[in-house]
C-alpha cells in the first residue's frame, strides 16, 4: 500500500530524514516510533504531499507523491499533530467543508458526515463551535475529518498526544476499529500504544531507520529472553572486566553480555539468556568459583521500551553501524 | 471552479462570523459619510453665497461632489486593504489549517483564487456602502451616472490589485500584525512612488511614476475609461496572484 525507498529530506543545516526505506501492506496498523525530533512528522508530511522529498521516492496506493500528488491526496486521510480546525466554524459545517474539499457532494456527503459523527462520537457537538470544544473532542473531530472521504490510507500524527487517560483509551479503540477498512500509520513516542494497537513498528531515530519489525516479534523477543543484571566485585579491590565477560560467556544459555557500568572495584553487567534457560544458579556459581563477589543479581525484564531505548541509543553511539533488525532475534 | 467557490464561501463566512467584516463596514460607513459631507456642505455654501450675490453657480454640483468624494476613497484603501487581507494565509499558517488545504485534492491556485475573490467581495461591499451616499444625489438631482460607473470600476480595479498584493504578503508570515503592517507599507509605497515624477523626469522617475497605483487612477476618476490603465491594474492583479502562488509553493520547501 505504501512503499518508501531511500526517502530523504534535507534542510539548509540538517538532515531531518535520512535514506529511509520501508513497506506497508494493505489493512495494517503501523506504529511509527521515535523520540521527539526523530523525523516522524517530516516523513508523514512527505507521504501526504505536504513536503516534497529531497531524494528518494514514496508511493501511496501505487501513486508517486511527487508525480501524482492529486491522486495520492484523494486516497489519504491526514491528522496533523494539532487538528487543523477552524475555530469559528461549527463541527457539522466544518465536516461538510472538509468533505467537499475531498470531493464528496450531495447525499453522499451528508451520509458520510452522519457516519463519521457517529463513529467518532461527535454527533452531540455538531452545532457547537470548534473553538469551544475540549481537547478530546477536537482530536475526535480531527480524526473524523481524516476519515470523511473513506481514504485507503490514514496518516495520524501523534493522535493521542495531550489527551487524558480516558480519552487516550477511547481514541485507541477508535483507531483499532478503523483498522480493517484502512491502512493506518500512526506516529507516537508512547510504546504501550504501539503494543496495544499496531501490528508493525517502524522505529526511527535522528532521521534514520533503526528497526522495522512486527510487534509480535518484538514482544516475543522481550518475553522470551530473560535479561539479568549482575554486579560483580573483585576481592582485592580490582576487577578485570574482560575476564569476567569471558567467564560468564562460558555459562551455558548465555547469549550476550554487555558491560553496563565499570568501576575500579566492581562492575555491572547485563546478561541476556536464551528462552527457557534458567541460568541463575550456574551464573552465580561461575562468578563465585572464579573468586569474585556477587554483589547483586536481579532480573531486568526487556520491554519494548528497553528495546526501543537500546536501538535508539546504539544509533547515537554508532551512527554508521548498520542497525536494522529484522526477524525474531532468537 | 467548485473548489474556488468552496474556499470563497468559507472565507466569506469567516469574515462575517468574526467581527472583522462588521467593524470594517462600520468604519467605512463613518468615513465615507464624512468624506461625502465635507464637499457637500462646502459646495452648498458656495452655491448659497453665489445665489445671494445673484450669480448663477457655475459648477455641476452633484458631479463635482461625487468626483471629490470618490477621489478620496483610495486613501481609505490604505487601511482597509491590510485589514481585509492580513489574515487570509497568516491565520491558516498559525493554526496549521494550511496543512489541511495543502493535503486535500485541491490546487493551490484554487485556494488562492477563492481567498482573493472573497477579499475582493468584502471590498465590493464597502464600495457598495459608499454608493449609498452617492445615491442620495440621485434623489435630489439627475447627475450623469456613466462617469460614476467608470469611477467605481477604477476603484474596484485598484482595490482588487492591492488586495492581490496583500494576499501575497499574507503568505509570507504567520503573524497577522506583520502581514497587515507589510501590506500597509506596500500599499503606501505604491501610492506615493509616483511623487518623484513631480520633481524629476529622468527614466527612473518615469518608471516609478508608471508603477504607482495613483497615477493610473486619474483617468478613471475623470470618468474616462483608458484601456492602458485598466491593463495596468489587471497586470498588477496577475503579478500579485502569481507571487502568492510561488510563495505558497515555497512554503513546502521551506517549512
Amino acid at each position: 500500500m505504501i512503499t518508501v525507498k531511500e526517502l530523504t529530506k534535507r534542510y539548509a543545516r540538517n538532515t531531518a530524514v535520512d535514506h529511509i526505506s520501508f513497506e506497508i501492506q494493505k489493512g495494517q496498523i503501523v506504529g511509527f516510533l521515535g523520540p521527539n525530533g526523530a523525523g516522524k512528522t517530516t516523513t508523514m508530511r512527505m507521504l501526504t504531499c505536504f513536503l516534497p522529498p529531497t531524494a528518494g521516492t514514496a508511493t501511496v496506493a501505487g501513486f508517486d507523491v511527487l508525480e501524482e500528488p492529486m491522486e495520492v491526496k484523494k486516497r489519504i486521510g491526514y491528522l496533523p499533530e494539532t487538528p487543523p480546525l477552524y475555530p469559528e466554524m461549527m463541527t457539522g459545517e466544518y465536516l461538510s467543508f472538509v468533505g467537499s474539499l475531498k470531493g464528496l457532494r450531495g447525499a453522499e456527503l451528508k451520509q458520510r458526515i452522519d457516519y463519521v459523527s457517529e463513529r467518532c462520537a461527535i454527533a452531540d457537538v455538531r452545532n457547537k463551535q470548534l473553538g469551544k470544544l475540549s481537547k478530546g473532542y477536537r482530536q475526535r473531530v480531527g480524526l473524523a475529518q481524516a476519515i470523511i472521504h473513506n481514504p485507503e490510507v490514514l496518516i495520524l500524527d501523534e493522535p493521542t498526544a495531550g489527551l487524558d487517560p480516558k480519552q487516550i483509551n477511547e481514541t485507541r479503540d477508535l483507531i483499532k476499529s478503523l483498522a480493517g477498512d484502512h491502512t493506518i500509520i500512526l506516529s507516537t513516542h508512547i510504546l504501550p500504544e504501539v503494543e496495544q494497537i499496531c501490528q508493525q513498528v517502524i522505529i526511527i531515530s535522528k532521521g534514520k531507520l533503526v528497526a522495522t519489525d512486527t510487534v509480535d516479534n518484538l514482544q516475543n523477543r522481550s518475553r522470551g529472553a530473560e535479561s539479568i543484571f549482575v554486579e560483580v566485585a573483585g576481592r582485592n579491590g580490582a576487577l578485570d572486566t574482560t575476564l569476567v565477560q569471558a567467564r560468564i560467556g562460558k555459562v551455558s544459555g548465555v547469549t550476550r553480555i554487555v558491560l553496563k557500568e565499570k568501576q575500579p572495584a566492581h562492575s555491572t553487567f547485563e546478561v541476556e539468556t536464551q528462552k527457557d534457560h534458567f541460568v541463575r544458579g550456574d551464573l552465580a556459581r561461575a562468578i563465585v568459583e572464579a573468586g569474585w563477589d556477587l554483589n547483586e543479581m536481579r532480573s531486568a525484564a526487556v520491554s519494548l521500551e528497553e528495546i526501543f531505548l537500546q536501538l535508539t541509543r546504539t544509533q547515537e553511539a554508532a551512527p554508521k553501524e548498520e542497525a536494522v533488525v529484522t526477524g525474531a532475534g532468537k | 471552479m467548485r473548489n474556488v467557490w468552496l474556499i470563497w464561501r468559507k472565507e466569506m463566512r469567516s469574515y462575517f462570523v468574526s467581527p472583522v467584516a462588521y467593524i470594517l463596514l462600520l468604519m467605512g460607513a463613518l468615513i465615507f459619510g464624512v468624506f461625502f459631507l465635507i464637499p457637500l456642505l462646502g459646495y452648498l455654501q458656495f452655491a448659497v453665497e453665489a445665489q445671494m450675490r445673484g450669480e448663477v453657480f457655475p459648477i455641476n454640483m452633484p458631479e463635482e461632489i461625487t468626483r471629490r468624494f470618490l477621489g478620496n476613497i483610495p486613501v481609505t484603501e490604505l487601511f482597509i486593504i491590510p485589514l481585509v487581507t492580513m489574515r487570509l494565509f497568516a491565520e491558516e499558517k498559525r493554526t496549521g489549517t494550511i496543512e489541511l488545504l495543502t493535503t486535500s485534492p485541491i490546487q493551490d491556485g484554487e485556494v488562492i483564487l477563492g481567498k482573493w475573490l472573497a477579499a475582493t467581495t468584502l471590498y465590493c461591499c464597502l464600495l457598495a456602502l459608499s454608493a449609498v451616499n452617492v445615491a442620495f444625489l440621485f434623489v435630489y438631482s439627475h447627475p450623469d451616472w456613466k462617469p460614476m460607473l467608470v469611477n467605481y470600476l477604477g476603484l474596484l480595479l485598484q482595490g482588487a490589485a492591492l488586495l492581490a498584493i496583500g494576499t501575497f504578503i499574507s503568505t509570507l508570515t504567520k503573524n497577522q500584525i506583520i502581514a497587515g503592517a507589510g501590506t500597509f507599507c506596500a500599499c503606501l509605497l505604491l501610492f506615493v512612488c509616483g511623487w518623484v515624477g513631480e520633481f524629476n523626469s529622468d527614466t527612473w522617475a518615469r518608471v516609478l511614476a508608471y508603477l504607482s497605483v495613483s497615477t493610473h487612477m486619474e483617468s478613471f476618476l475623470k470618468g474616462t475609461l483608458d484601456s492602458k490603465d485598466a491593463i495596468y491594474y489587471l497586470t498588477l492583479i496577475l503579478v500579485g496572484l502569481f507571487l502568492t502562488a510561488r510563495s505558497m509553493e515555497s512554503l513546502r520547501w521551506r517549512s
